[in-house]
């Protein structure tokens, strides 16, 4: 018996020890977690065999203990090729098997010519166990091991590098899904977003049209007094001359039947007076339609469109329907209408409905600022709006709205121009008057809308057209 | 009778000048005109005695017509001599406010506008009568 024998110690240590690095080498905790199990306890068999062969084992024989010894290493051989089989879709683990075989075979043969009857055991024994060869395959064999070990351990590392650099690019690529999925999300955030703001802006722009829109009948609203008026005083003169015409006609029949007799100068007079008064039913008929025409523009949407236009006529027009249209409200309400109207300011070319607007807004404001001055009671205080137009030498268009009214406070100053900015009580101003105003004028008209204002004293507006 | 017609409407003087032409050329009535408060009371103060009865509007640019119709009653506060002239109110807004205003300040009477000629013809002509008949 030339093999070498173990002291049963540190065989069974070495064993564990080789089970232990085969476990971690083929990571079965992770591959084969119930083979793991079963080979991480296998110190549970080791221990009573360790026990039974330093107690009991040292009275035994040396055959014994050869027999035992190739029993073990059979075993251990055996398992070690279980695991290996089990393991062999890993590429050093088959790499193992090849480098265990030899060791393997000489050790399932050792255990065979314990095991084997006795005949077959000696043809066995010749072969194997004695003499040199069997040392020299021992040898190679345990070479074999150890260069099989090391290749195996080699290509382990490489599968793990594979592994490791298989493992970074999933990361990577799993960030990069990640990052993709997020700009995607952030995209569509941002989408959605824009489409919001676009919503919320299209909503924006349809309520300041209907804003526009109510500022305009709000403004006309107040004015429906003034017009009323407007209409009423020309329209008692169409009906007053019509019927005294009548009258008079009367009156020329009733002469031209006295024959030779008839009062000719009286005849002459009322020919006159009739023709008089035909041309005044004529005036006063067409200073009707005007105010119709002037408000059903004044409420029709603004075309936008210029038309030459008699600023001096509009002016005059619209400082009548503010007049009356606050007049209509506070009955008690009085003042003195001024104006001064450049009579070379030729027609210009102007929005109509838009300027008529401007205008209206100027003119209501300084009633109402004259109208607040005269509540404060001062003795001999006069309210007065002023309307004046001028032809610079430039060809520019000057429009002056002067009131003697509570003027304007510095600090509002700043401010009056702002939408939604109004220092009337709630409900009597939409705040959208001057700021529209200005709009008209700046923007519409390329002009310039400017005040002169002292408290206590008065305002001035002043509108310059280009032109 | 002299009868003070205060409006700023100018063609009221036409107006006016037509529907009492008999009553003029008769010279029962006679007719002066003014175009505001202001003009009424200058005219007033030119013509004292003269001015029976004064018909005004009320919606004036300035001097509205009870404004003048308060100056007046300052100015001829006594009843006779000479007598004050009355004074009529003439508006196309006839609401009641007006209305109690002007006859508290001693408005003799309330019309509203479009005036009703044929009555105001049988109210000028009655006073007419009576101005004439105790002279």
């Amino acid at each position: 018996m030339k093999l070498i024998i173990f002291p049963p110690i540190p065989s069974i240590l070495v064993s564990l020890f080789i089970f232990l690095a085969l476990r971690h080498f083929l990571e079965l905790p992770e591959r084969a977690p119930r083979l793991n199990w079963l080979l991480k306890y296998l110190w549970v068999l080791a221990v009573p065999l360790l026990v039974v062969l330093e107690t009991v084992g040292s009275r035994w024989d040396t055959d014994v203990h050869w027999l035992l010894d190739a029993v073990y290493v059979g075993l251990m051989v055996l398992l070690a090729g279980v695991v290996l089989i089990r393991m062999r879709a890993l590429r050093p683990a088959r790499t193992l098997l090849v480098a265990l075989a030899p060791f393997a075979l000489q050790a399932l043969a050792k255990l065979a010519l314990y095991t084997l009857p006795i005949t077959a055991g000696d043809t066995l024994s010749s072969l194997i166990d004695y003499g040199k060869p069997a040392d020299v395959y021992w040898f190679f064999s345990i070479a074999w091991l150890v260069v099989g070990t090391l290749v195996a351990y080699k290509q382990q590392r490489i599968l793990q590098q594979e592994q490791l650099e298989r493992e970074l690019e999933a990361r990577i690529k799993f960030r990069n899904q990640e990052l993709e999925q997020l700009v995607e999300e952030r995209t569509a955030s941002l989408n959605r977003q824009t489409e919001e703001l676009r919503t919320t802006l299209q909503q924006l722009k349809a309520t300041q049209s209907q804003l526009i829109q109510s500022e305009k009948m709000a403004s006309l609203g107040e004015l429906t007094a003034g017009i009323a008026h407007e209409i009423q005083n020309p329209l008692n003169f169409v009906t007053n001359f019509a019927d005294v015409s009548a009258e008079l006609l009367g009156e020329l029949r009733e002469e031209h039947q006295k024959g030779v007799v008839a009062d000719t100068e009286l005849e002459a007079e009322l020919l006159t007076d009739l023709e008089q008064n035909l041309t005044k039913i004529t005036h006063h008929g067409q200073r009707a339609a005007s105010i119709v025409r002037g408000m059903l523009e004044h409420s029709r949407a603004s075309s936008g469109e210029r038309a030459p236009t008699n600023l001096n006529q509009l002016a005059d027009e619209y400082l009548r329907l503010a007049y009356h249209g606050l007049r209509a409200k506070n009955k008690s309400f009085n003042a003195t209408l001024t104006t001064f109207f450049d009579p070379d300011l030729k027609s210009v070319d102007v929005v109509p409905q838009d300027l008529g607007r401007v205008l209206l807004n100027l003119f209501t404001n300084a009633f109402y600022a004259v109208q607040k001055r005269k509540e404060l009671g001062e003795p001999g205080y006069t309210p007065t709006v002023e309307v004046s137009t001028l032809h610079r030498a430039s060809g520019a268009v000057e429009i002056r709205v002067r009131d003697n009214g509570t003027g304007i406070p510095a600090a509002v100053r700043q401010k009056i121009f702002q939408p939604f900015f109004t220092t009337k009580p709630a409900g009597e101003g939409t705040g959208l008057g001057l700021s529209l105003s200005y709009d008209i004028i700046t923007k519409g008209h390329n002009g310039t809308l400017s005040l002169q204002t002292e408290e206590g004293q008065g305002t001035e507006f002043i509108i310059e057209l280009p032109g | 009778m002299n009868i003070l017609v205060v409006d700023d409407e100018l063609d009221v003087r036409a107006l006016f000048e037509q529907r009492f032409r008999r009553e003029i050329r008769g010279g029962q009535l006679r007719f002066a005109f003014a175009h505001s408060g202001e003009e009424a009371l200058d005219y007033l103060h030119q013509h004292a005695s003269e001015v029976v009865l004064i018909l005004s509007d009320i919606n004036m640019p300035g001097m509205s017509g009870l404004e003048l119709l308060g100056r007046i009653r300052q100015e001829y506060p006594a009843p006779p001599p000479p007598a004050p002239p009355q004074v009529m109110m003439l508006t196309a807004y006839a609401d009641e406010d007006s209305r109690r205003q002007a006859l508290e300040l001693g408005a003799s009477d309330f019309l509203t506008k479009p005036v009703d000629f044929v009555a105001l013809k049988q109210k000028l002509l009655q006073l007419a009568a009576n101005d004439d008949a105790p002279s």
